[in-house]
């Protein structure tokens, strides 16, 4: 029930504050008793899987645990009270951070400078998109009007690249699972405005033709983009920086160990000098020991969102790179990547093979490719380790690989579980062949989904 | 590795695990898993960011740094235009503290993820019943991106090239609108509002409708606070011209006010943070993206949750679905390149709705009314203040002009007083002299409002 001031009341009483003619006729919500509704959505929790539950090595997602402790913090009133609108006065402790947190990020990609309005990792995309666009325009490059994507690339990318305005050229990859600069010399022309680029890649290769790709481009008047989603690879091992990007945006749902909840995220998006003129507003600045959010700039693509950023997300991913500092993050990309391959190497190579890049090592990622079936192995599979505490890996995705499933263990498994996980994996696959894992899974709240039921939906709603 | 110190995230950040975990796959060093980078690219320095903390120095420090904010505590806030000050049942952060939904993803493996999915489906439902729509999404990243987004499908469904967007609404809503219109080519024309009503224009709208218009989006109430007493009207307007009605709503004014698909709208967008959301000084919230008809259902951005059975035919069960326009299977052809959403906020607006029911919402929106009435006419008692600046009526929030101070300094003065309030309208639109925006809530008392008119009494 809302608190009623008395005074207020009083002074209510009998006035008429609302024309009847816009009043609704009726509301129309349930109406459940508090304890029934906790129930019912505990229930519903009991139905979920997460990253709290077991393992979760869903490919590509980076399902690391997400520190209690910035949870704590996040709950602080300096935090959860703060209006987007207050003066910049009254919130210099958050600005401050917003502040420190875009210097380390700068440091860790080897960019210039970041803003940290995208909402998420496609919302960073757009915004970088939107910068080589604007860039290009205004250096006399308005003919080019193309983006290189390459085949393996997420689907954001290609979607993001449309969004803003470009025809998407997909590279194909070579043999070894890579970009060959081969390829991309062939598919280059004036008319060519970047290319995106995932480093390493969705097969968890590192694309060892980055620098000479990013010379082509570079040479034909273009501009190159790096999808962070993978970083967790990387930190403090290589830069896309240095590797001659211009762009960059940073999940920091994934790297930065921030809780995803089925999102939000956070997509903060870094460039080069050149570009940071174009940077979405606001960016957080520095000047005479305060900190400010700049809106006047001039060369910017302009806003993002109606209200700075995923603010409360920044602050749980500036806890945790604090708590891990530099050689932690180090570690973390170390220990990601030797799970990656350490699970690899336990899987029974006939069952699970690498379709590209063989005797190349994973970076913080696996993708096999299911064998022993004509079609569907990899999603027998996924629906058999569901029976067992785990969650699968993504499957089908990369769309280069053939009942592909993409592991991401990450740093924060033990070696017990990445064992059994191999194990598991291991022994699904002999039943597979034996025809035993047709009704799978079995032991979860739901048996078996129907998905092609549901593809013609009459209604996406309750009726009560 | 740099390090092997323990390190309480980092289970196998120990020389024996790591020095058995290369050998059983047949690998010297770890510096061996890194040597497919290319030696120009491998960094040989330590990044420079601080070294690690323990989380009880961390903690210390972060939320020192965050004590520094005005916000909270003895503060008070008087802003809104798309976020506002609300109370949050204890019970919503309950439910959202279960691990279970905090520490999930995109529900890719429907059997082990109901619990997430049916939470979705009962929000999408909760949202249509409050809009008066028959579809909604799991979620947007915010009211801005849901109304960009908006614009581009009234455009790509009608094939047309002009919208029209009302002056009043929300200026950063705008602007997102214009950054999202510009690769795709749109033409953006703003409807200007009545100087003295505070609503929109309609002899105006009636002179910028033609052919070439996909849509018009106008938010009710506007940026201003004002309702838009002919929504209708403006609605059949746009219908008359083939185009879209999208509006923008505060769903907390649907406690009260009549729903947008009451009055015809075609897609409705809005802001689910009043609903369970922390203000959180701009995110994380959700934004809401709703439509009239099943058959636009299809053109929509973002995930969709729907109802199905178990294979067997059994058992209901719940799983993402009309997947074909989105960015993983279109790619450069999907309907727009949303991935990750925000849907553990959309579970907090649906836990709200439901704890509070029609009753308890509807008797909230009375307590608003009441509580923004009251505060409007107390702020009208101050004699450099005219309040409420706009005739028609209001909910939440309301302009009021300054008659000699500047509404930029009222607003950092009240601000160095501890109180957010006055936001200054006169920043983006003309003809309405020195005004600022006001918007009081339940979380306001009589007392609240009275500090707040004593400080414009000494700063206005």
């Amino acid at each position: 029930m809302p608190p009623k001031d008395p005074k207020i009341e009083a002074w209510a009483k009998s006035k008429e504050l609302l024309p009847v003619a816009l009043r609704a006729d009726e509301v129309r919500l349930p109406e459940i008793a508090e304890l029934q509704v906790l129930r019912h959505f505990n229930r519903l929790s009991q139905m979920n899987f997460s990253v709290e539950s077991g393992t979760y090595p869903l490919g590509s997602c980076t399902m690391k645990y997400n520190p209690k402790v910035s949870e704590y913090i996040a709950s602080s009133p300096g935090m959860r009270e703060a209006h987007p609108f207050q003066p910049e006065g009254t919130i210099q402790g958050l600005l401050g951070i917003f502040y420190d947190l875009s210097l380390m990020l700068c440091e860790i990609s080897g960019m210039k400078a970041f803003s940290l309005s995208p909402a998420a990792g496609a919302q960073g995309e757009f915004a970088g998109v939107l910068m080589m666009r604007k860039y290009l325009s205004e250096h006399g490059y308005q003919e080019k009007n193309e983006i290189l994507v390459p085949d393996s690339a997420h689907g954001t990318n290609p979607a993001s690249a449309a969004m803003g305005g470009f025809k998407v050229i997909k590279v194909p990859s070579d043999e070894r699972g890579l970009v060959g600069v081969e390829q991309v010399e062939k598919l280059i022309s004036a008319k060519t405005a970047g290319m995106m680029l995932t480093v390493p890649n969705t097969l968890g290769l590192f694309e060892s033709d980055v620098g000479k790709i990013a010379k082509v481009v570079h040479d034909a008047g273009g501009l190159m983009y790096y999808d962070g989603a993978n970083m967790n690879a990387l930190l403090g091992k290589a830069r896309p920086g240095d590797m001659g990007f211009d762009v960059v945006h940073l999940n920091l749902h994934k790297t930065f160990a921030t809780p995803h909840g089925g999102g939000p995220g956070a997509g903060p998006v870094g460039v080069t000098e050149r570009l940071q003129d174009y940077l979405p507003v606001p960016v957080v600045t520095k000047a005479n020991g305060a900190y400010h959010l700049d809106y006047d700039r001039p060369g910017t693509i302009g806003r993002l969102k109606g209200s700075y950023a995923n603010s409360a997300i920044l602050l749980r991913a500036y806890c945790y790179i604090r708590l891990l500092g530099s050689d932690g993050l180090d570690n973390v990309s170390s220990l990601s990547v030797l799970a990656a391959n350490y699970l690899l190497s336990k899987l029974n190579p006939d069952a699970f093979t690498l379709l590209q890049g063989k005797g190349l090592r994973r970076k913080h990622e696996a993708i096999v490719s299911v064998q022993g079936t004509m079609s569907g192995g990899a999603m027998k599979v996924a629906k058999g380790l569901l029976d067992y505490g785990v969650h699968s890996p993504t499957v089908y995705f990369p769309l280069t690989v053939d009942e592909a499933l993409m592991i991401e263990p990450t740093e924060t498994e033990t070696l017990e579980a990445l064992d059994e996980y191999a194990d598991l994996l291991n022994g699904l696959h002999e039943k597979l062949l034996k025809g035993e894992l047709e009704d799978e899974p079995k032991n979860t709240s739901v048996g078996r989904i129907d998905e092609v039921k549901a593809s013609h939906p009459l209604s996406l709603r309750v009726k009560w | 590795m740099t390090s092997s110190e323990p390190h309480p995230f980092l289970p196998n950040l120990d020389e024996e695990i790591v020095q058995e975990m290369l050998k059983r796959m047949g690998a010297s060093s770890i510096a061996d898993l890194f040597s497919d980078i290319p030696d120009e690219f491998a960094l040989k320095r330590k990044l420079a960011i601080p070294d690690g903390q323990p989380e009880a120095v961390v903690r210390r420090e972060v939320t020192r740094r965050l004590g520094i904010n005005k916000a909270g505590g003895d503060s008070l806030c008087f802003l809104g235009g798309g976020v506002w000050p609300h109370y949050i049942p204890a019970a919503v952060e309950s439910i959202l503290s279960r691990q279970e939904f905090y520490t999930s993803y995109t529900p890719y493996q429907p059997e082990i993820s109901q619990g997430m999915l049916q939470a979705l489906f009962e929000y999408q439902s909760l949202m249509c019943d409050l809009l008066g729509m028959q579809a909604c999404n799991s979620s947007m990243y915010d009211w801005a991106s849901a109304s960009a987004e908006a614009v581009r499908m009234a455009a790509r469904v009608k094939g047309r090239n002009v919208f029209l967007v009302a002056e009043s609404v929300g200026p950063q809503r705008l602007e997102v609108i214009r950054t999202y219109a510009e690769p795709a080519g749109l033409n953006i024309r703003r409807v200007p509002f009545d100087r003295k009503t505070g609503e929109l224009d309609r002899t105006s709208l009636a002179g910028s409708l033609s052919s070439e218009v996909a849509g018009v989006y106008f938010e009710n109430p506007n940026f201003l606070g004002v309702i838009e007493g002919s929504a209708a009207g403006i609605v059949d307007d746009i219908h008359r011209v083939g185009g879209l009605g999208v509006v923008g709503v505060d769903p907390m004014s649907l406690s009260v006010l009549k729903n947008p698909g009451s009055y015809g709208a075609d897609v409705v967008v809005g802001e689910a943070q009043p609903l369970g959301v922390p203000m959180n000084f701009g995110g994380p919230h959700a934004g809401i993206f709703a439509v009239r008809e099943m058959s636009l259902a299809r053109s929509i951005p973002g995930r969709l949750i729907g109802m199905t059975t178990t294979r067997e035919g059994n058992d209901r069960a719940f799983c993402m679905v009309l997947q074909t326009r989105e960015q993983h299977i279109r790619r450069e052809n999907a309907s727009s390149n949303i991935c990750t959403n925000q849907a553990l906020l959309a579970l907090a607006a649906a836990c709200y709705l439901s704890l509070l029911g029609k009753n308890g919402f509807s008797r909230l929106g009375e307590v608003i009314l009441k509580n923004s009435h009251y505060a409007a006419e107390r702020l009208g008692e101050v004699n450099a203040v005219l309040s409420p600046l706009f005739e028609a009526p209001f909910f939440k929030e309301f302009a009021v002009q300054y008659k000699s101070a500047k509404s930029d300094d009222v607003y950092e003065k009240l601000g160095q007083k501890g109180i957010m309030a006055g936001y200054p309208l006169s920043r983006h639109y003309s003809g309405i002299g020195e005004a600022g925006g006001y918007c009081v809530t339940e979380v306001h008392t009589s007392e609240d409002i009275s500090r707040l008119e004593q400080a414009l009494k000494e700063v206005a």
